[in-house]
C-alpha cells in the first residue's frame, strides 16, 4: 500500500505465486530486480501446495509426487538450505483384480521377477526399454532445460540452436531416431505394444502418457508424454520420483524462501484483478479492490487463456492470436480425491503393509480398463471406473499425519471439466464422484471406506475455481504435441514474450510445459533478463 | 530384494561370515568363513563347492535347435556332437558381445543354453519360423559347481566311474541313488567349470537340490572337500583368466557408448568366431573386424614384483596382499600415455604372482610387451611396470586330464 501510494514502480510484478511464478520471482529477485509476487490466495505454491485441511492431516492437496523439478534450479535456488527435502518412491505397485498384482521396484533383479510372472519376454526387455527411453531423455532433456527452438527464425543464434538440435538428432543412432519417429505420432498402448505383449505391465506404463491429457491411452500422440515423463530426475538420476517432505507445497515454500532471500516481496490474499494497459504497453496491475501497483514488466504466472482472455483483454491483442488462444487446449480431465485415514487397509492382492505401499499404487489393471475409462470421459462423464493413482506419503513422511495415520492421495483420471451438463453441473456431482473413487479402491483394499476419517473431493471445475487453473488443466494447457515446444501457448510467442509490450509469461503454458518442473518460471526469467526488459 | 537359491538352507547355517552378494537376483555367499583363504586353498588343493544356480538357464529343443543356436552364436552349435559342450560368445548385428556362456548337446535336438544375463527374450525373437520350443529353466534347475583336484574322486564315490571319467567339455546324465525310501534322481554332469581347473558341474532338478548337496557333501568327505563362496571362486577364475561380463566387458545390451562395446577378437575369443561358415548374426561385422583386426586387446598382466615391493618400501611399508581379487578398473600406460585399463586382478596365492585382466590397444597387446598400470599406495597414485603374458596364467595339466 505503501509503495502504491508513494508512486513506486516495481521491475517486475509476477503475477500467480505458482512454483513458477515463484522461480520466476527467484531468479529476477538474484540478478537484483525488484519484484513483487502477488497471490490471490492465503497459500503460496498455486497447485503445489501442502494444506492442513483437516486437523493433524496435511494434504499435498493437488501436485503430489516431484519429480520433474529441474535440478538445475534445485542447485541455483540453493533449495536444500531453503528446506526442501525429497525422499524418493522405489516402487510402483499395480494390483489386479484377479487377486494377482505387478510391483516394480528399484532393484532391477526384483523387477523382473515380478513381470516375468506375466510374461518372460517381457521381464527381459523391461530393462532395455528403460535404457531406450533413457537414451530419448537425454536428447529431450536439453530442449526442454532452454528457451523452445524457432524453426521460423532467421536469426543467427536461433539458426545455430537449430542446427545444434539437428545435429544431436543427426548424431542418434538410426534404431533411436526410428523410436523418437514412433514416439512423435503413435499412441501410448501402440508404442508399448512394439515392445511389451502383457496387459498386466502395458497398463500402468502407458497411464503416463495420458496425466493431464483429454486423450485415452490408444489415442495418437500420446507416446510422446510416455517420454516427458521419463525425465523425472532426481539428483540427476533419471526415472526417479519422491515427496517432498511436508507434502508438495514445501517445493513452494522453499522456492518462496529463496525468493524472499533475494529480496523479491511476495503477497498473498492480493487477487489481481486485470493488467493495466496503457499506450499500448503493460504497466502494472489492479487488485480486486481497486489497488493499482506499477512495473516495468508484467510477467504472467497464470495460464495462457486467463493471462490474455482474462487479465489483459482481447482489445489488447493481435485477433490471430486471441483465436489460437480461444483454441488451445485446456479442458481439464483429472480430479484429485484425497484421504485421512484412521488405519491403513491392506490391498487384497498384496496383503500387509508393506515397502510396496511405499511407491504409488496404480489402478490400472489393463488398457482396455483405461480406455473404457475414457469413453465415458468423452462423452461427458466421468470414468465410473477410473484410473487411480494413488500415494500415501505418511509410510515415508510420518510429519504429514498424526502418528499410525495416515494420508492418502488419489489421482483421478477421468473427470472431465466439460460434463454433458455443462462445468457447472459439478458441484452436484462432485460427492459422486468421490464416491466412484473410493468404490474402485475399495475393490483392491477392502475395508477402506471404513478407515476415511475425512474426505476431499477435488473436480476439475473445482480446481479453475480455487486455483484459477483454465478449465481446471493441470498444465496450463494439454502436453500434446501441437501445443509443445515453439508451439506453446502459441506460435511466434513461445518465448515467454507476448504482443503486449510489458507483458510476459513465465508458468506452464509456456515452454517446456506443465508438472512442477520450474523451467518456465526459470527460462522466462532468463529471457527477461537478457532481453533487458526488467 | 535377491532370493534365497534352492541351496538356501545348506548354505545359509555354514555362512558364518554372513557376507552374500546378489548375483542375478539370488543371495550368493561371497565366504563361508572370514577370512576366505582356506576355500581357495580347498579349490586349488582338494576340492570346493559352488553353488551356480543363479546362472541363466534357456532349454532349447526341437528339430531346428542347432539351426537357432548355430544363428545366434558365433560358434557352428550343429557342429557340436551329442554329450558335449561348448563355450562362446553372441553378439549383436553390429558384432558386438551380448554375452558369453556355454551350450550343451544333450542330444540331437536338445540343448541347455547358459548365461550370465537373461537370454530368453532374445532367444525367442531369433526362434521366429523355426521348429524350436525354449524354455527358461533357471529357478527349476539347481547347479553345483564341483572343483579342484579331488573332484574327480568325489564325482566316483558319487556317480561311479563313468561319471569320473567324463572328458574335458562333455556332458551326460547320472543317476543318483535318492535319500532311504525315494526314487534315484537324474543329474546332469558337465566337465566345465570357472576356476580353470579339473571340475564338474552338476544339473538338477531344484526338488532334489537339497539332496543333491547332501550326497555330495558325504560324497566328498574323505576327499577335502567344502562349500565355497564366490570370492575364492573370484581369485581362482582370474588365474584362470577367464573374462566376466559386467566387469572385464560390458554387453552391448547395456553399453550406453558405443566405446562400451566390444567384438569377441577384442576380447580375444576370436578363436570361437567363425565368420566364413554360413550366416549368423553379426557376421558380416565381424568378418570385416577379423580382415582389419581388433582396435583393443584383452590380455593377461603380471605385475613386475619387484618393482611393486620398492614401491612400497619407499613408504616404509611391506609390500599389501590382498587374499581377495579385485574389481575396480585403474589405468594402463605405455611410456607415460594411457593404453587401457585393467578390469579385474588378483594376487594368485598358487602362483605367487599379482595378476590382472586388461584392455588395451592392440599395439600393446603383444606377449612380452612392458605396460605399467596404476597402483595406489598410502593414498597416492603410482604405477608399477607389469608385463602381458599369456592367458591362462594358470593352467594344470590335471584341468583336461
Amino acid at each position: 500500500m505503501e509503495r502504491a501510494r508513494t508512486g513506486r514502480r516495481y521491475d517486475a510484478i509476477v503475477v500467480g505465486g505458482g512454483h513458477n511464478g515463484l522461480v520466476c520471482a527467484a531468479y529476477l529477485a538474484r540478478a537484483g530486480r525488484d519484484v513483487l509476487v502477488l497471490e490471490r490466495r492465503h497459500v503460496l505454491g498455486g497447485a503445489a501446495a501442502s494444506e492442513e485441511v483437516f486437523p493433524g492431516f496435511t494434504y499435498s492437496v493437488y501436485s503430489y509426487v516431484v519429480s520433474l523439478l529441474r535440478p538445475w534450479i534445485l542447485r541455483e535456488l540453493e533449495l536444500a538450505r531453503h528446506g526442501l527435502e525429497i525422499i524418493p518412491l522405489d516402487c510402483s505397485f499395480s494390483p489386479l483384480p484377479d487377486g494377482r498384482s505387478l510391483a516394480r521396484w528399484g532393484d532391477p533383479q526384483r523387477t523382473r521377477r515380478e513381470i516375468e510372472v506375466f510374461s518372460r519376454r517381457d521381464a527381459e526387455v523391461y530393462p532395455e526399454y528403460g535404457r531406450t527411453m533413457m537414451h530419448m531423455g537425454r536428447f529431450v532433456k536439453p530442449l526442454i532445460d532452454a528457451p523452445a527452438p524457432e524453426p521460423t527464425s532467421l536469426r543467427p543464434g536461433d539458426l545455430a540452436g537449430l542446427l545444434a538440435l539437428g545435429r544431436r538428432l543427426g548424431d542418434l543412432p538410426r534404431d533411436l531416431r526410428t523410436r523418437l519417429q514412433q514416439m512423435m505420432t503413435m499412441s501410448a498402448a501402440d508404442f508399448l505394444d512394439l515392445w511389451f505383449e502383457s496387459d498386466v505391465l502395458k497398463a500402468p506404463m502407458s497411464v503416463s502418457g495420458i496425466i493431464g491429457t483429454f486423450q485415452g491411452v490408444r489415442s495418437p500422440g500420446t507416446a510422446y508424454v510416455l517420454l516427458h515423463h521419463y525425465m523425472g530426475e532426481i539428483d540427476g538420476a533419471f526415472r526417479a520420483w519422491g515427496f517432498a517432505k511436508g507434502g508438495t507445497g514445501a517445493v513452494s515454500a522453499a522456492i518462496a524462501s529463496a525468493a524472499r532471500a533475494a529480496g523479491a516481496e511476495i503477497r498473498t490474499e492480493a487477487p489481481v484483478e486485470r493488467v493495466l494497459v496503457a499506450g499500448g504497453e503493460a504497466r502494472g496491475v489492479v487488485l480486486a479492490g481497486g489497488e493499482e501497483l506499477r512495473a516495468r514488466t508484467v510477467v504472467s504466472g497464470v495460464d495462457p487463456r486467463l493471462t490474455f482472455l482474462g487479465l489483459v483483454g482481447e482489445e489488447h491483442l493481435p485477433g490471430e492470436l486471441c483465436e489460437r488462444i480461444r483454441n488451445y487446449k485446456l479442458r481439464g480431465s483429472s480430479g484429485k480425491v484425497n484421504l485421512a485415514l484412521d488405519h491403513l487397509p491392506e490391498f487384497r492382492s498384496r496383503p500387509g503393509i508393506g515397502p510396496h505401499l511405499k511407491g504409488d499404487i496404480a489402478i490400472a489393471p489393463s488398457l482396455d480398463y483405461l480406455e473404457r475409462a475414457f469413453d465415458q470421459a468423452k462423452y461427458g462423464d466421468f470414468s465410473k471406473r477410473p484410473y487411480v493413482n494413488v500415494v500415501i506419503p505418511s509410510l515415508s513422511d510420518p510429519s504429514v499425519a498424526p502418528p499410525g495415520k495416515h494420508v492418502m492421495s488419489c489421482f483421478v483420471q477421468y473427470a472431465p471439466y466439460h460434463l454433458a451438463e455443462g462445468a457447472e453441473g459439478w458441484p452436484a456431482r462432485r460427492e459422486a464422484f468421490g464416491d466412484a473413487v473410493v468404490a474402485t479402491l475399495e475393490q483392491h483394499a477392502p475395508g477402506l471406506s471404513d478407515a476415511i476419517l475425512h474426505r476431499q473431493v477435488l473436480t476439475p471445475w473445482d480446481m479453475e475455481r480455487e486455483l484459477g487453473l483454465g478449465e481446471g488443466n493441470i498444465f496450463h494447457g494439454e502436453l500434446s504435441l501441437e501445443q509443445l515446444a515453439f508451439l506453446r501457448p502459441a506460435p511466434g510467442w513461445a518465448r515467454y514474450r507476448t504482443p503486449l509490450p510489458g507483458l510476459w509469461m513465465c508458468a506452464s503454458g509456456t515452454h517446456p510445459g506443465g508438472g512442477v518442473m520450474g523451467a518456465p518460471g526459470a527460462l522466462a526469467a532468463r529471457a527477461m533478463l537478457k532481453a533487458g526488459a526488467v | 530384494m535377491p532370493l534365497p537359491s534352492p541351496f538356501h538352507a545348506r548354505t545359509a547355517p555354514l555362512c558364518e561370515s554372513y557376507r552374500w552378494k546378489d548375483w542375478a537376483g539370488y543371495c550368493a555367499v561371497c565366504a563361508y568363513d572370514t577370512p576366505a583363504d582356506g576355500e581357495y586353498f580347498a579349490l586349488r588343493q582338494a576340492s570346493g563347492l559352488i553353488d551356480v544356480t543363479p546362472l541363466f538357464k534357456v532349454a532349447v529343443t526341437g528339430a531346428d535347435a542347432a539351426e537357432l543356436l548355430s544363428w545366434v552364436w558365433t560358434r557352428d552349435v550343429r557342429k557340436l556332437a551329442p554329450g558335449r559342450v561348448a563355450y562362446g560368445p553372441w553378439c549383436d548385428e553390429r558384432g558386438q558381445v551380448l554375452d558369453d556362456g556355454t551350450v550343451t548337446c544333450w542330444e540331437p535336438g536338445r540343448y541347455r543354453v547358459t548365461s550370465a544375463e537373461p537370454c530368453y527374450a532374445w532367444l525367442a525373437r531369433e526362434a521366429r519360423g523355426w521348429d524350436v520350443e525354449l524354455a527358461e529353466e533357471t529357478a527349476r534347475v539347481a547347479a553345483l559347481a564341483l572343483q579342484g583336484p579331488t573332484a574327480r574322486a568325489v564325482l566316483r564315490e558319487l556317480l561311479g566311474d563313468e561319471a569320473a571319467q567324463l572328458g574335458y567339455f562333455h556332458a551326460a546324465r547320472f543317476a543318483l541313488d535318492g535319500p532311504a525310501g525315494t526314487n534315484a534322481i537324474g543329474v546332469e554332469v558337465t566337465r566345465t567349470g570357472y576356476t580353470g581347473d579339473l571340475g564338474y558341474e552338476l544339473w538338477v532338478a531344484a526338488e532334489h537340490a537339497l539332496a543333491l548337496w547332501d550326497a555330495l557333501l558325504g560324497a566328498g568327505r574323505d576327499h577335502g572337500l567344502q562349500p565355497v563362496g564366490l570370492d575364492a571362486l573370484d581369485v581362482a577364475r582370474v588365474e584362470a583368466g577367464f573374462i566376466l561380463g559386467g566387469v572385464d566387458y560390458t554387453s552391448a545390451r547395456n553399453a550406453l557408448i558405443p566405446s562400451q562395446r566390444s567384438t569377441p577378437y577384442e576380447l580375444g575369443l576370436g578363436w570361437a568366431v567363425h565368420p566364413e561358415r554360413g550366416p549368423f548374426i553379426g557376421r558380416e561385422a565381424l568378418r570385416r573386424e577379423k580382415a582389419r583386426g581388433p582396435r583393443r586387446a584383452l590380455v593377461g598382466l603380471e605385475l613386475d614384483w619387484q618393482a611393486l615391493e620398492q614401491l612400497y618400501a619407499s613408504y616404509g611399508l611391506p609390500p599389501h596382499l590382498s587374499t581377495a581379487a579385485w574389481r575396480t578398473p585403474v589405468p594402463v600406460y605405455a611410456g607415460g600415455a594411457q593404453v587401457g585399463r585393467a578390469t579385474s586382478g588378483a594376487w594368485s596365492p598358487t602362483l605367487k604372482k599379482n595378476l590382472a585382466l586388461a584392455t588395451v590397444g592392440a599395439a600393446q597387446a603383444a606377449l612380452g610387451t612392458r605396460l605399467a598400470i596404476e597402483v595406489t599406495v598410502e593414498h597416492e597414485r603410482r604405477t608399477v611396470p607389469a608385463t602381458v603374458v599369456r592367458r591362462p596364467f594358470f593352467d594344470p595339466p590335471r584341468k583336461r586330464a
